[in-house]
């Protein structure tokens, strides 16, 4: 529980309660992804230093740009909203705090967070290769199977169009 | 093979870069105003009045026969005759310009005042460096400004300017020649009776 | 001497920090290693724009600026008192306060790539575990604060803009890290320091650089293009040319956060370029075995400037892609070319060693370049052309 703890947990928790509030859906996004990285460096300081960068490269190199996309295609840029903050924030106050509670009281009762001092994370970049290729092979070689299928749908339908004017 | 004509380019630009330090060719900037560019002897720029000899009024070519005046095109010239006479270049005594202005804001180039000029007295000049901070009086030329002397003229453009004071040399070779003939012809004639006053030249 | 020169700025830090009390020595040993980067790149930044400009002018046969000090090296000074000095024009309807952040986001993505580059021996600021890790995620932040300026300017061209850079730099973040994939499989190791580690052999006076390998020359080859075009640099510059789109995402920006920007994308090609280094031609290390004496971190930055000349080089001399064409390029030639590197240095590592795996793996290299260049050069049936949208 450093200073580093609390200025990260304060960084993440205002960044995620900005992602509710805010009422611009562009800035919506950007909060979020001020999140994002509040739990990356959370990871980092935990000492998981595969999971926090990978949690950067795909949540907010990857996430936060498909989500900025969407908004970009769809969304009328320039209308002025005269109040920053949505009128939805108490359903959204409602809901945070029921997920809160629920996640809470689960790691509560679980065995490993009640240890102190923490255990040290022995898991290096090396260990989580080794585990990936001989443990979860099947997993591994699931995903790519399903993100090659993705990555040819979505040639798919970019070409669909080449072939109707033919 | 793929990148051949990436690499063709890059050599090429390899040697512009390099050849630009040893050869001109391959850096053709001229630092202007250190450097100016050799000017080819038919430039020509806005006019000027040509005058003989040292003194720039006495000498001036011009006698404000308004051939140009009337003849330039976007009407730049302006010439005031003068009420009385000066002895032109060759002697006779002719009327000269009391104001001769040229407008070169308006002035287009177009050399027809050097071309109708019966005089030679009006040639083209090649000076470019013309700046001023009054756009009215400023490019408004007067006579004085004008007038350059003949060296000059036979200097920017030597040509031309030989071929005219060759043919200045002859008519004046040649008037001498029949002023002597009649003056001897007069002499021959007057022998018997000589008569002092009346000699024509 | 040598040994002392060369670590002349790791003893000096360790002297400072001995008159630091403990209490801040974490502090200050963060602060003693990060402010030495602060000043050297942004200074390289300075001197690389007054290169370019001369370089590019010779290039093109004529000088470049010569006027502001001896050869124009005033320039750099001159530029940063005009971009000062700048109003600052900000579009009515903008969002203020993500336009004001789009460049602060943008440097500060193109800074934190430099924690993991070994700049001389033992000088690197943080020897991270995932180093090459951290630093391709520093480099996907570079995309937010794109979209980020091209959104909040609410200018078509800013937001058309910001659409094809984001849309360029997603494509060839991919053939990046495939590239960079086949020096991780061979030196086992994510760690730019033991990386450049691996580098440091001679055989002869020949350095064990990854670059001279089959699967390091061509990695290598395509880790530049790629970099060449997540910096938005020629022939990639599309969203950003001044022919074109008039500077794309930051169209609506001037004075400092214009320099910002400029800053950023100088910041991500020296990055990028380090990263180079660091991965196929050995980090610190020097060419042949008998200019070791010079300090390492000379050879590295002698390596930087020579590549980013080679930079300057190939703006001058190719010219601009099409959009089409740069992303068919992406997904159609290098991307695959990256997939194909990476089962040549599995087969290279896998072989025994001997002239035997640098035919195979050449071969197997070679034969798709042979292939793309033969099915160039065969006369192409024109199509009859449909429009689209145009009736």
């Amino acid at each position: 529980m450093t200073a580093a703890f609390f200025i990260l947990a304060a960084l993440t928790v205002a960044g995620t309660a900005a992602a509710m509030g805010l009422r611009n859906a562009v800035h919506c996004v950007l909060a979020l992804t001020v999140g994002f990285a509040g739990v990356a460096a959370l990871y980092l300081q935990l000492g998981a230093q595969f999971v926090g960068l990978t949690q950067i490269m795909v949540y907010v190199g990857a996430v936060a740009i498909l989500a900025v996309f969407a908004i970009m295609m769809t969304h009328k840029p320039g209308e002025d909203q005269p109040r920053i903050f949505s009128s939805h924030w108490v359903v959204g106050g409602v809901v945070a705090a029921a997920v809160f509670s629920v996640l809470a009281w689960a790691i509560s009762s679980s065995g490993t967070a009640n240890q102190f001092p923490p255990p040290e994370p022995s898991v290096t970049v090396l260990a989580i290769g080794d585990s990936l290729m001989h443990t979860y092979v099947l997993p591994l070689e699931l995903m790519g199977l399903l993100l090659t299928a993705a990555l040819i749908g979505a040639v798919v339908i970019a070409m669909d169009r080449r072939e109707e004017t033919k | 093979m793929v990148g051949n004509g990436i690499l063709k380019g890059l050599i090429e630009t390899a040697r512009n870069f390099f050849g630009s330090y040893v050869s001109k060719p391959r850096l053709t900037t001229v630092q202007y105003p250190e450097q100016r560019e050799p000017q080819i002897e038919a430039t020509r720029n806005f006019p000027f009045l040509v005058f003989d000899g040292p003194d720039w009024h006495a000498g001036m070519r011009c006698v404000a026969c308004q051939i140009c005046e009337k003849e330039c095109p976007p009407k730049c010239i302006f010439i005031e005759k003068s009420k009385d006479k000066k002895p032109d270049a060759v002697g006779k005594p002719q009327a000269y310009p009391a104001v001769f202005n040229i407008d070169i804001s308006v002035c287009m180039s177009c050399q027809i005042c050097v071309e109708v000029c019966p005089f030679d007295a009006i040639k083209m000049d090649v000076e470019y460096d013309l700046p001023t901070d009054d756009r009215f009086a400023g490019l408004l030329f007067d006579k004085q400004r004008l007038s350059k002397s003949n060296e000059y003229y036979n200097r920017i453009h030597p040509t031309e300017a030989g071929a005219i004071d060759a043919r200045f040399a002859e008519e004046r070779a040649k008037a001498k020649a029949t002023a002597d003939a009649k003056a001897a012809a007069a002499a021959a004639a007057a022998a018997p009776q000589p008569q002092p006053a009346g000699e024509q030249k | 001497m040598t040994q002392m020169l060369d670590q002349i700025f790791v003893t000096a830090k360790l002297w400072l920090m001995g008159y630091i009390p403990a209490a801040a020595k974490p502090l200050a040993s963060a602060i003693l290693s990060v402010v030495p980067v602060l000043i050297a790149f942004p200074l390289l930044f300075a001197i690389t724009t007054w290169l370019e400009r001369k370089g590019l002018g010779r290039i093109q046969n004529r000088l470049g600026p010569n006027r502001t000090g001896p050869f124009g090296l005033l320039q750099p000074i001159a530029d940063a008192i005009k971009s000062l000095t700048k109003e600052d024009i900000v579009p009515l309807r903008a969002d203020h306060a993500v336009h004001f952040l789009a460049p602060v986001l943008l440097v500060l993505a193109s800074f934190l790539g430099y924690a993991v580059l070994p700049i001389g021996r033992n000088m690197v600021i943080v020897n991270l575990d995932a180093g090459v890790l951290y630093f391709f995620a520093a480099g996907s932040v570079v995309e937010l604060a794109v979209f980020m300026a091209g959104w909040s300017s609410r200018s078509k061209y800013s937001l058309l803009g910001a659409m094809r850079a984001i849309a360029q730099m997603i494509s060839y973040e991919v053939p990046l890290v495939l590239a960079s994939v086949v020096v991780i499989m061979q030196a086992g190791s994510l760690s730019t320091v033991a990386i450049v580690e691996k580098q440091t052999g001679y055989t002869g006076i020949f350095p064990h650089w990854f670059v001279f390998t089959p699967w390091g020359f061509v990695g290598f080859a395509l880790f530049m293009i790629a970099a060449t075009a997540e910096s938005n640099r020629s022939p990639f510059d599309l969203p950003e040319g001044e022919s074109e789109i008039i500077a794309g995402y930051y169209i609506e920006y001037s004075g400092f956060k214009f320099a910002l920007f400029f800053l950023g994308e100088y910041l991500g090609m020296f990055a990028t370029s380090g990263m180079a280094i660091t991965l196929f031609l050995g980090g610190w290390t020097a060419p042949v075995s008998f200019l070791t004496w010079i300090p390492s971190y000379i050879w590295f930055f002698t390596k930087l400037v020579t590549l980013i000349a080679v930079f300057i080089w190939i703006r001058g001399t190719l010219p601009r892609l099409r959009m089409d064409q740069l992303m068919n390029l992406a997904w159609e030639f290098i991307l695959p070319m990256a997939l194909l590197n990476m089962l040549v240095a599995g087969v290279w590592h896998f072989m025994p060693s001997g002239i035997l795996r640098w035919l195979v793996c050449t071969a197997i290299v070679a034969t798709p370049c042979v292939l793309f260049s033969a099915r160039l050069k065969r006369k192409k049936r024109l199509q009859v052309r449909t429009y689209i949208f145009a009736d």
